[in-house]
């Protein structure tokens, strides 16, 4: 699937087709998820009305990793195979990435001030997630660093498989460490631990935060596609 | 086969050293800039010597990580110009093997020299005595895996653009790990706590860093001589 999907034209084909319907999706889902969790859903019985920062911080804290996952796969794929699709794919996804992180890092800031007492501590799963702030950014950065635009790919794809490794410690920092910061209670193995009035916006936030990624990945990288294919035209016509 | 590969790393780390030596002033030049990132910090947040007791390994840590990271732009540098590099590639040995040997002879020139300081600049900040051997040893664990790690990012940045300010941007996130557990280590010890739990983490990490870095390194080194 990998390989018949590599070829560009075949995947502008599907994503010209896939692109409004993940539009609407995000658009439906992100607009109930909003309206459930910031208007039907109940206010926590010891947070009361800030609970409802939740609805947007945890889907974005997810949201955060996977789309690193996905440059470290797609990055290994680029790298294996030598797929320019999947070079594409992977420098699309790291800004988005980066937005869904420092979203995730300020709304949590905001909460942390009424619930805590503060907009910041140096709690492991902070720390971790900052660092993974820094290691987008440093993928971005070192993409961009070279003249040669297949040289920076590699060298962004090599490191953004080296930081991987920080994606299972920002999973378990709550776990591992005795931190304020608190654990997991969605993604949990004896199921989740969140009553359903507050389970439904959660989950309408999460899959809509999907669709809007999918959505925002395919504008990007249709935008990617083309513009090489631009560049390729015009070095043509000076050639001819 | 495997003798003549660890006759080869030697003679590598032999070569390194030997160019160190010769070239005299680049490891002074870290160690100098070690010892005057530090005399800083007293002149910046004041000589109280309470002060200076309580963020003594903080500074000693983060000043060996700046230094590290300072000297790590020469490890591939000056082979990927004169075309040394494209030799080593093309060499029979696994490039792991190596990169390696690179990274024992860097720290061999750097890490080590600032470790035999450090006791020196602790005095410094006032630090009290029962931390010195937790530092030492913190160190000691710590600094190699520094090596090991800014070795992945010499080798990414190697023809970039401004890569002296990408290097700190790429390995600066990677080094935080190894700061909290060296800096808990030393402080664990200075409250009269255990500092095993941190220093076998020190250990872990590099001991981890030894098998996977070099490998990390060797494909950066490969992407880069295409």
């Amino acid at each position: 699937m990998f390989n018949y999907f590599a070829n560009p034209v075949r995947f502008l084909r599907l994503t010209s087709k896939l692109q409004p319907i993940t539009m609407f999706v995000a658009s439906v889902t992100i607009g109930l998820g909003l309206y459930y969790g910031l208007v039907k859903s109940p206010p926590d019985y010891q947070q009361s009305e800030t609970v409802r920062i939740m609805y947007v911080h945890v889907p974005a804290a997810w949201m955060a990793m996977f789309c690193y996952v996905a440059i470290a796969c797609s990055s290994a794929v680029a790298l294996i195979w030598r797929h320019m699709l999947a070079n594409i794919i992977a420098k699309s996804t790291a800004p988005i990435g980066a937005s869904f992180t420092f979203l995730a890092l300020a709304t949590g800031s905001l909460w942390g001030k009424p619930m805590w007492g503060t907009w910041w501590v140096w709690d492991a799963r902070l720390t971790s997630v900052l660092i993974l702030f820094f290691l987008y950014l440093g993928y971005m950065v070192l993409y961009n660093a070279f003249d040669d635009q297949s040289r920076g790919a590699r060298a962004a794809a090599i490191l953004s498989i080296v930081g991987v490794i920080n994606v299972p410690i920002i999973k378990f920092s709550v776990d591992w460490w005795n931190t304020l910061h608190q654990p997991a209670s969605v993604i949990k193995m004896d199921g989740p631990s969140i009553h359903p009035s507050m389970l439904t916006p959660l989950i309408l936030m999460a899959v809509g935060y999907t669709a809007l990624y999918f959505w925002l990945l395919f504008v990007r990288t249709r935008a990617e596609l083309n513009a090489n294919k631009v560049r390729m035209m015009s070095i043509q016509q000076v050639e001819t | 086969m495997a003798g003549k590969s660890i006759q080869v790393f030697f003679k590598l780390i032999q070569r390194e050293i030997l160019l160190a030596i010769r070239h005299g002033s680049d490891s002074c030049m870290i160690v100098l800039f070690f010892v005057i990132v530090v005399v800083l910090f007293p002149l910046s947040v004041g000589p109280e010597p309470g002060i200076l007791t309580r963020i003594s390994a903080g500074i000693i840590w983060v000043s060996a990580l700046l230094s590290v990271m300072l000297s790590m732009d020469r490890l591939f540098q000056s082979d990927y110009e004169d075309g040394n590099l494209d030799l080593l590639i093309l060499a029979s040995e696994p490039l792991e093997l190596i990169v390696l040997a690179k990274t024992v002879a860097h720290w061999l020139t750097t890490g080590f020299p600032l470790i035999i300081i450090s006791p020196v600049l602790a005095l410094f900040l006032n630090m009290d005595t029962s931390g010195y051997s937790t530092l030492l040893i913190a160190l000691t664990l710590g600094t190699p895996t520094l090596s090991l790690v800014g070795a992945i990012g010499a080798a990414l940045i190697l023809g970039a653009r401004r890569s002296g300010v990408l290097l700190s941007l790429l390995v600066l996130p990677l080094f935080i790990p190894i700061l909290i557990f060296g800096v808990s280590a030393v402080d664990a010890s200075l409250t009269n706590l255990s500092s095993k739990p941190q220093l076998l983490i020190l250990g872990g990490l590099f001991l981890a860093g030894l098998v996977l870095c070099p490998w990390a390194s060797a494909a950066a080194l490969r992407q880069a001589a295409e």
